[in-house]
């Protein structure tokens, strides 16, 4: 509706658009019943992240109260036949795959998006994106199917040729040797790499993008190479974003469970050996809970899930002081 | 000869290879993914599974009737849940809250919400419902469903109204329509194509969610409408039956998995391109 | 010599009353250039010499920042854009070459818009020369600061060496990135309207900067402000429509013009 109209009909209809009494009360009353509804949809949507902690903590105080916060942490039994519970494993699990997914993911992310934005040639660039953000829209449940079906056995017959080379490396070896099974540590790191992708290279891609082409034109003209434009001029142009999407990227890994727990291998053993099968708080979670017993076993299982929160709320007030940090020692606008 | 240019050259090469590199294994994933689940998907494919009901264990009879009837069930409370605490939660923010300091706050949180773990929120919907309830049932896990989909149609609507034209709202209140009429009549109108791109997306990001559903409906062996019970469900279906022994079971996995891309591939198509019209509009 | 073209007409030849011409760095011949179907420039014939100011001047569109994009052939990055003909550096044609990064080195570019890098001050004056020559610490310290004594800007900005760059006034901004142009030490620098971002007082600061610059370096600025181009330039070069309509002294193109439109435009006779 154009303004002009409107005030046409202001003229026209001012008289009756104040009708007296009682329609007039109804309607005052409509509006703060509205505002109303509007202001407890607005409390709910925030009130179930304080809810969730909440209740979260409240069904793990059994646990808390029997192995106290430092002694769960560290301490690597899992003993369903005992009744005694520790994190650590899990812990463990869940940072590991999540830094392999990470350091994976990081660099393939960041070459698509300068493929996409710098170096493709206009037609090849709108099918490869759609392409990528597609990898986005599976659900994690097929990455999972996939992983352990078809990924896992293919893994298996790589796995010895990796313990070959990599695993006869001094030192870093330890991380590659064991027997060659397709699903542990690193195959659900690389599944986790895989589903996150999308994720970081969209933002990348889209922030390239968004580099003012002045800026980029400059470069070029001092006779920068594409690769140093990416790397010495839109990345640091662009890098609270970059560092945005890598931490979203990141609270994906680290919370994700169906993907992880068809192809990680589910066993409460640390391994020093990237290839044997591990387990991460949410896998186990997706695993056990339904089988857990005793309102011990299971006041445990939600106190793991207590402690994801509470990493993945530690990793994003990382995230928030970071790029802070950087923001404020840019000095001025960006 | 310069040695510095000389670095520069290769460098840049071997790194647009590399990207190039980069790119295709992405894709290359994307297609192996795509081509398993369509290759798996189709070889699943059976009448039975949409009449039958789930077989026992050691028959080799096909059925997901029930699971396909419980994942609809779920999905359609979720909406009837979600939908409506997102959509007042956004026009809050976009027509009441503005930039104040509690609208930014319920931004904040809100940010964090999208981003919080499914299986938190399992868990949730696990102590406020199935505990106190006893068992495991429909509506819990539709709670845990609308409460992963809230974030997302609260931010979109929030984005969609804030780009509804300020005079088209100052036109409708200088015909006198009081505050609710404005929204509800003008501004949720002007904005329809937005908020409904990010119900669709909400509902694409919660079919496939299978983490909360463990904690909440479980899974049914039967047929049931009950929503105070255990219901079956396609994403629980899938997680049970790729882990068991029996190979039709895999195979009725791999269908399920199939028509569930298809259909969160058909909701993120239909997303973009209303995204699409949108920006033609604009 | 000077060459005065006019839109594919063979070249005549104006008068000047002469001092000694310095030899052409720079000739056009024949040059065309499309945006895609669109002709941005027409057959234009120009030679440019060696350590002179020549400035471009003409109305929005008329393709004189077109050409300065296909001098640096900045318009590579561009598919669809594409010029035809020959312009000779130093009688080689840059056109066909295929190493762009060393012509870049050799001719340099200024923008509109200051733009300068993401980085520190010290690094955007360090940046352009590590991309050429590999220098130790003390001597790259040198040539940091000689760019920024020549560029004016060493009292202003040598206590903030390690600040960034983004916090510079616009001004500053420029003249760090013509700074920027000049540590690598080009023989042609290119100036895309350089001041039209700016206060009148740096504007001055950079008209001087170009007027120094030109001891070493030959200077093609490409202005919408006509009494730029009378102030800082020798030679001046009025364009229309994708034609060059005449290139001569710059104290002739402002008195005694050869051409009509020249004339309509410089008196403000013009749409």
């Amino acid at each position: 509706m154009s303004s002009s109209n409107a005030a046409a009909r202001i003229e026209t209809g001012s008289a009756p658009a104040c009708p007296a009494g009682g329609g007039k009360t109804w309607r005052l009353s409509g509006d703060i019943l509205f505002h109303t509804a509007a202001r407890i949809a607005a409390f709910i949507a925030v009130a179930v992240l304080f809810a969730t902690v909440i209740a979260i903590t409240a069904d793990s105080w059994m646990a808390i109260k029997s192995f106290g916060v430092w002694r769960f942490l560290k301490s690597s039994e899992w003993n369903p036949v005992t009744q005694t519970f520790g994190a650590f494993p899990f812990i463990i699990g869940t940072l590991v795959s999540s830094a392999i997914a990470m350091a994976l993911a990081v660099p393939v992310s960041f070459g698509t998006a300068v493929f996409i934005a710098e170096i493709a040639p206009s037609w090849i660039r709108r099918p490869v994106a759609g392409a990528i953000e597609l990898l986005a829209a599976i659900p994690s449940i097929v990455y999972g199917l996939w992983g352990l079906i078809v990924f896992a056995p293919i893994f298996a017959q790589i796995e010895p040729w990796i313990s070959q080379t990599l695993g006869e490396i001094p030192g870093i070896g330890l991380l590659f040797q064991g027997p060659p099974m397709g699903i542990g540590m690193l195959a659900a790191g690389i599944v986790l790499a895989i589903m996150i992708l999308p994720y970081i290279s969209s933002i990348m891609r889209d922030v390239f993008m968004a580099v003012p082409s002045s800026l980029r034109e400059s470069a070029y003209a001092m006779g920068c190479t594409t690769w140093e434009v990416a790397w010495k001029i839109m990345l640091p142009y662009t890098r609270t974003a970059v560092i945005g999407a890598m931490f979203l990227g990141l609270g994906r890994a680290l919370g994700e469970t169906m993907a992880v727990t068809f192809v990680i291998g589910n066993s409460d053993m640390i391994s020093s050996s990237l290839l044997m099968p591990g387990a991460t708080i949410p896998s186990v979670l997706a695993n056990e809970f339904t089988e857990a017993t005793t309102r011990l076993y299971l006041s445990s299982l939600i106190y793991l899930g207590l402690i994801l929160i509470a990493v993945t709320l530690v990793v994003r007030f990382l995230a928030v002081l970071l790029i802070r940090r950087l923001g404020s020692r840019e000095g001025a606008s960006t | 000869m310069n040695w510095v240019l000389a670095r520069r050259r290769v460098v840049n090469a071997v790194s647009k290879i590399l990207m190039g590199v980069a790119t295709a294994v992405g894709v290359f994933f994307l297609l192996w993914i795509m081509w398993t689940t369509l290759r798996f998907g189709i070889a699943g494919m059976h009448w039975d599974l949409f009449i039958k009901d789930t077989p026992p264990p050691g028959t080799d009879s096909f059925g997901l009737r029930n699971a396909f009837a419980g994942s609809l069930i779920l999905l359609g409370l979720s909406l009837l849940i979600g939908v409506p605490v997102g959509l007042m939660a956004g026009t809050w923010l976009a027509e009441y809250g503005f930039h104040s300091r509690t609208a930014n706050t319920v931004r904040f949180i809100n940010d964090i919400m999208l981003s919080a773990p499914s299986i938190e929120i399992g868990l949730f919907a696990y102590a406020i419902m199935v505990d106190p309830m006893k068992h495991f049932s429909a509506l819990a896990g539709s709670v845990a469903l609308a409460i992963l989909m809230i974030p997302i149609i609260v931010r979109t609507t929030d984005e969609m109204l804030s780009l509804v034209g300020n005079d088209m709202r100052e036109a409708a209140i200088a015909l006198g329509a009081p505050n609710s009429v404005v929204i509800t009549r003008v501004t949720w109108r002007a904005a329809r194509a937005g908020i409904l791109t990010g119900i669709l997306i909400g509902l694409a990001r919660i079919t496939g969610e299978t983490a909360p559903l463990l904690f909440t409906a479980l899974n049914n062996q039967y047929f049931t409408t009950n929503v105070l019970h255990p219901i079956a469900n396609i994403p629980v279906v899938i997680f049970q039956f790729a882990l068991s022994p029996y190979t039709n079971w895999q195979q009725m996995a791999w269908a399920a998995a199939f028509i569930t891309v298809l259909f969160v591939l058909v909701l993120s198509i239909l997303a973009r391109w209303l995204v699409d019209r949108v920006q033609v509009q604009k | 010599m000077l060459n005065v073209s006019i839109s594919g007409k063979p070249p005549t030849t104006t008068q000047s009353n002469s001092e000694i011409k310095m030899p052409v760095k720079l000739a056009v011949r024949n040059l065309n250039f499309y945006y895609g179907k669109f002709h941005a420039i027409k057959d234009i014939n120009v030679e440019i010499h060696e350590r002179s100011v020549t400035a471009f001047i003409g109305p929005s569109g008329c393709g004189k920042s077109t050409l300065l994009r296909v001098f640096n052939l900045i318009y590579h990055m561009y598919p669809g854009q594409r010029a035809e003909g020959e312009v000779l550096l130093d009688g080689e044609n840059i056109l066909a070459a295929s190493d762009y990064l060393r012509l870049r080195s050799k001719i340099g570019m200024v923008f509109q818009k200051p733009t300068p890098f993401p980085m520190s001050i010290y690094e955007n004056i360090a940046f352009g020369i590590r991309l050429y020559e590999n220098l130790s610490r003390s001597e790259m310290d040198y040539r940091v600061r000689h760019a920024l004594v020549g560029a004016g800007l060493w009292n202003e900005v040598n206590n903030k060496l390690n600040q960034s760059a983004l916090g510079l006034s616009g001004g500053q901004q420029q003249r760090l990135c013509i700074a920027r142009a000049l540590a690598i030490k080009p023989e042609i620098l290119l100036l895309d309207e350089p001041c039209s971002a700016l206060d009148p007082i740096s504007t001055a600061k950079i008209e001087e900067l170009m007027y120094l610059s030109k001891e070493n370096c030959t200077l093609i600025v490409v202005t919408h402000n006509m009494q730029q181009a009378a102030r800082a330039s020798e030679f001046t070069a009025f364009m229309l429509d994708g034609e060059l309509i005449e290139i001569s002294e710059t104290t002739q193109m402002f008195t005694k013009p050869s051409d009509k439109r020249t004339e309509d435009y410089i008196t403000g006779r013009f749409g």
